[in-house]
């Protein structure tokens, strides 16, 4: 492996209003490696990167770059020093060509034209070279997430980039798209480009990267060689302390149904269907888990059975009563509790202080009001009493949602839904940007909630985590069910699949398939 | 959280009027006087004699009511622009009640009263507000023009149809029954002086009432809370099963029943009759009020007094200087300015200190 160094970052300081985000960090990155920064969420990692970038100017620190110290802190002398960064959150213009989007901002001129053949011919070039496989003519709209993130590559390329830096580049792709985009940084790493890769996802880390920072708390906490560190010392370094990647769960013992969904199809927007024709069961102790690339359906799913949108057609019955298209304090008073996709728009009131969220949907009913009146001391109580049993931080009922860290603010969610004893549990994304010192506490939360006798609907953009819980497991591409498994008979390739509907015709499948040695997990779109 | 952020929302208020009278006092010395004595005949004005504070109290009575109206629907991310309309209705059907009161005895017909121009205000809100909630047609546009028709409907019934016989006027008879007590006969039993013709009256009791009540609803009740759920995160009030459109229905409702209570200054307490056109902007004032109160009960009542003293003051600083009363408007309005420009200010500044801090704090431990 060569020695120089691509990119020495010295005693970046960055100081937020309320964080440390970057503490003293150093930085190398070797020419031609692939280096993985991994991290909790609000480790540092983006901010580190936006100083690398020029984005955001540190309080202290010096930025080398090859070698020459970089000056001013600008996107511009950092391009010309050779550093391309490919967004979490693609800039394309939708309606122009794959081409034309590579070249805006840099056209290639013959006299005051645009020479639109140069453009052409150079994607084609750099498409071939990587394998991107990518249509110069095609139109953006017309491309996956996928693709889209791999114009967003060739942009940086055009551009001249020797250094790319990708933040969370997984989180929204497939599991086979995951793949590809590996195959990719490789092919870029052989033409002796360096690449700075970000991500809290421990498998991609060893399956990619040669080296490793870690980071906790605005800190280094850790630089090692990918081939010569294991997940869970990387979890280690990451959280400070041993975790439990992996919860186990026993076998469940499923009893009555309870909620039941049947023939359900619901309108969007613009006239279409978003759902069409769903049949769910899950009975009571059982893990349902609904896999899916995002918006197929899961959210409206979600949504109708909790009372917020409305069905143009099916049923859903929870213990037998019909629910369809009942208000959200209906259902809820009838035993159903929600973790909301979004936890800071649906799940909280971010101006409300811990007691007041902790009681969010009970402020209604004893023991939290009487006769109309907020009953302070039973609110405080019951505050103590959540706070101390889940740990919550920090431990006063009075501080705001708002200053609560993503973890707590998930932690204090799942208090209040579990606290309530629901028959029915529907999680979404219960798991997401949340450290994994506190996956480890949901998972487990939830399959206690589950053995004490819960219906668990689960759905997540997390295979790992659908697979690590579900008893059973449907698959939705494109608002319809197209696939369900028991949840130790499939493996994530397959799950993948269907997930992109290319898994047609295999549905229910009984024999599970072999598990693809260190198959790439998708992950979720990071801060 | 550090100790500035936390009194920003009392500080940043009181900078704010400290920097409007620097303002007035530039505008005074360009007119050629002096700002010492002009202001010091403003607070002479307003706090020199019993008889002054008395017309402090008087005149930020209403603006408590309209002041409060305004927080509460803002507390439920709603904006009544409507109360000029609501306080109309309010004292119209307060007087048309209170005419046909005869020989009803005040302990009765204090509390109907009382109660009817609550329900008149709570009525005028309650369109806006269903509006809002069934089409989500936005409430600013309707309660403007409920204040049209609120103002027009009223003139017009009091004009052709309830006009006091013989009067050149345009105001209704005298209520019959249903008179609140001016407070000077009490206050000179205990031995205030205050002049008997001092327009002070008991519904500045029922002001500070409706102030503790505003605080009640919304931090100790049900209502209250959903109220305020409502207002900060809609979506999330829904998951939760709250009622949103009921809620915002409740809360136009009681915004309006405050507006409402004006009557119990104007109609009640001080001209015992409905006048056309009495009001001249006392609920647009609310919108002030609230404004430079923070939406808060307590900062209603602050900043109603605040206005209340300038209105006093305006009187003496007409009568004794070359200064027009207009100042005060001109005050007044350079205050709310600079509280919305202030407040933005003052919270970036604090920012810009904590960060500094917090990096002073940093160097510091790293030199150690
Ligand atoms: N523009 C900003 N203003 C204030 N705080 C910020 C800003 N950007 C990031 N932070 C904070 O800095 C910390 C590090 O954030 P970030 O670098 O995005 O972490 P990561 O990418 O590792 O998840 C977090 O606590 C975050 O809340
Ligand atoms: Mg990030």
């Amino acid at each position: 492996m060569p020695e120089t160094n691509a990119i020495e970052m010295r005693g970046i300081t960055k100081r937020y209003p309320r964080v440390l985000a970057n503490d003293r960090v150093d930085l190398d990155v070797r020419e031609g490696e692939i280096h993985a920064i991994v991290g909790e969420n609000g480790a540092g990692k983006s901010t580190l990167m936006k100083v690398l970038y020029g984005l955001v100017p540190p309080d202290a620190g010096e930025v080398r770059l090859e070698g020459k110290p970089l000056v001013r802190h600008r996107p511009a002398d950092a391009i010309r020093a050779g550093v391309g960064m490919v967004h979490q959150h693609f800039m394309l213009v939708d309606t122009l060509t794959v081409a034309e989007n590579v070249i805006l901002g840099e056209e290639p001129t013959r006299g005051v034209v645009i020479d639109a053949a140069a453009a052409r011919e150079r994607v084609e070039t750099l498409s071939g070279e990587y394998g991107f496989e990518l249509d110069p003519d095609e139109l953006i709209e017309n491309l996956s997430v996928g693709l889209e993130q791999r114009v967003e590559i060739v942009k940086v390329l055009y551009r001249g980039a020797r250094i790319l830096i990708l933040d969370e580049p997984t989180g929204v792709l497939t599991p086979q798209e995951v793949r590809e985009l590996f195959g990719i940084l490789r092919a870029l790493r052989e033409s002796g480009r360096t690449i700075v890769f970000i991500t809290h996802k421990l498998d991609e880390v060893i399956e990619l990267a040669d080296r490793v920072t870690v980071m906790r708390d605005g800190r280094v906490t850790g630089i090692v060689d990918a081939a010569q560190t294991t997940k869970e010392e990387l979890a280690k370094m990451m959280v400070g302390r041993y975790v439990l990647l992996r919860v186990t769960k026993e076998e469940g013992s499923p009893g009555d149904t309870v909620l039941s969904v049947s023939g359900l199809s619901a309108a969007g927007r613009k006239g279409t269907e978003v759902l069409r024709d769903v049949d769910i069961e899950i009975r009571s102790g059982e893990v349902l888990g609904v896999a899916g690339v995002q918006g197929n359906g899961q959210t409206e799913l979600v949504e109708i059975i909790t009372g917020l949108r409305r069905a143009s057609s099916g049923r859903v019955t929870l213990n037998g009563a019909d629910i369809t298209n009942r208000s959200p304090r209906h259902i809820r008073d009838l035993g159903v509790a929600h973790i909301p996709e979004d936890r800071q728009a649906r799940g909280l009131v971010l101006d409300f202080t811990i007691a007041e969220n902790l009681v969010l949907g009970r402020q209604h009913r004893e023991p939290f009001s009487r006769l109309g009146r907020l009953c302070l001391d039973e609110m405080n109580d019951h505050a103590a009493r959540l706070i101390e049993e889940h740990d919550l931080r920090p431990a006063d009922p009075a501080t705001e949602a708002a200053n609560l860290s993503g973890g707590n603010q998930q932690k204090l969610i799942v208090a209040r839904e579990f606290d309530c004893e629901p028959a029915l549990l529907v999680a979404s994304q219960p798991t997401r940007g949340v450290d994994i010192g506190a996956v480890e506490f949901v998972h487990t939360s939830l399959l206690s909630m589950r053995d004490a006798g819960a219906a668990v609907l689960l759905v997540s953009a997390e295979l790992s985590e659908i697979m690590t819980l579900s008893d059973r497991i449907a698959v939705m591409y494109r608002g319809a069910i197209v696939a369900t498994f028991d949840g130790d008979a499939v493996g994530e390739e397959e799950l993948g699949l269907h997930m992109t509907g290319a898994g047609a015709g295999r549905s229910e499948s009984q024999a599970a398939p072999p598990r693809a040695a260190g198959a790439p997990q998708r992950g979720r779109a990071g801060s | 959280m550090d100790r500035w952020t936390r009194y920003a929302g009392v500080l940043s208020p009181i900078v704010a009027v400290a920097a409007a009278f620097l303002v007035g006092g530039l505008v005074v010395t360009a007119i050629g006087e002096s700002p010492f004595r002009v202001y010091a005949i403003l607070f002479r004005g307003a706090f020199g004699s019993v008889d002054g504070f008395g017309l402090v109290l008087f005149n930020a009575c209403p603006l408590i009511f309209t002041g409060l109206a305004v927080a509460f629907a803002f507390r439920a991310g709603l904006f009544n622009i409507g109360g000029e309309g609501q306080l109309y209705i309010g004292s119209f059907l307060c007087a048309w009640a209170g005419l046909g009161l005869a020989g009803v005895p005040w302990w009765i017909a204090v509390p109907v009263l009382i109660a009817v121009s609550a329900v008149g205000g709570a009525l005028w809100a309650s369109v806006p507000g269903m509006l809002k909630a069934r089409f989500g047609v936005h409430e600013v546009i309707n309660t403007i023009m409920m204040n049209f028709i609120a103002i027009g409907l009223t003139s017009y019934l009091v004009i052709n149809i309830f006009k006091e016989p013989a009067q050149m006027t345009p105001q209704t008879a005298e209520i019959a029954s249903g008179h609140l007590p001016r407070l000077a006969g009490a206050l000179q039993a205990v031995g205030i002086p205050m002049p008997s013709a001092n327009p002070l009256n008991a519904s500045i009791l029922i002001a500070l009432a409706a102030v503790w009540v505003a605080w009640f609803i919304l931090y100790r009740t049900t209502f209250g809370y959903e109220v305020r759920a409502v207002g900060l995160n809609q979506d999330a009030a829904e998951s939760a099963g709250i009622n949103v459109r009921r809620t915002i229905v409740l809360a136009m409702i009681t915004s309006g029943a405050f507006a409402g209570l004006v009557a119990t200054n104007e109609v009640m307490g001080f001209r015992h009759r409905f006048l056309d056109n009495f009001s001249s902007g006392i609920g647009f004032m609310g919108i002030a009020v609230a404004l430079l109160g923070k939406n808060t009960p307590l900062g209603v009542l602050f900043a109603a007094l605040l206005f209340g003293v300038l209105n006093a003051g305006a009187l003496e600083v007409d009568v004794f200087t070359d200064v027009p009363r207009e100042l005060i408007l001109v005050l007044q309005a350079v205050t709310i300015i600079l509280v919305v420009v202030g407040n933005e200010i003052f919270v970036r500044r604090i920012a810009a200190r904590e960060a500094r801090a917090a990096l002073a704090d940093t160097q510091a431990e790293e030199a150690a």
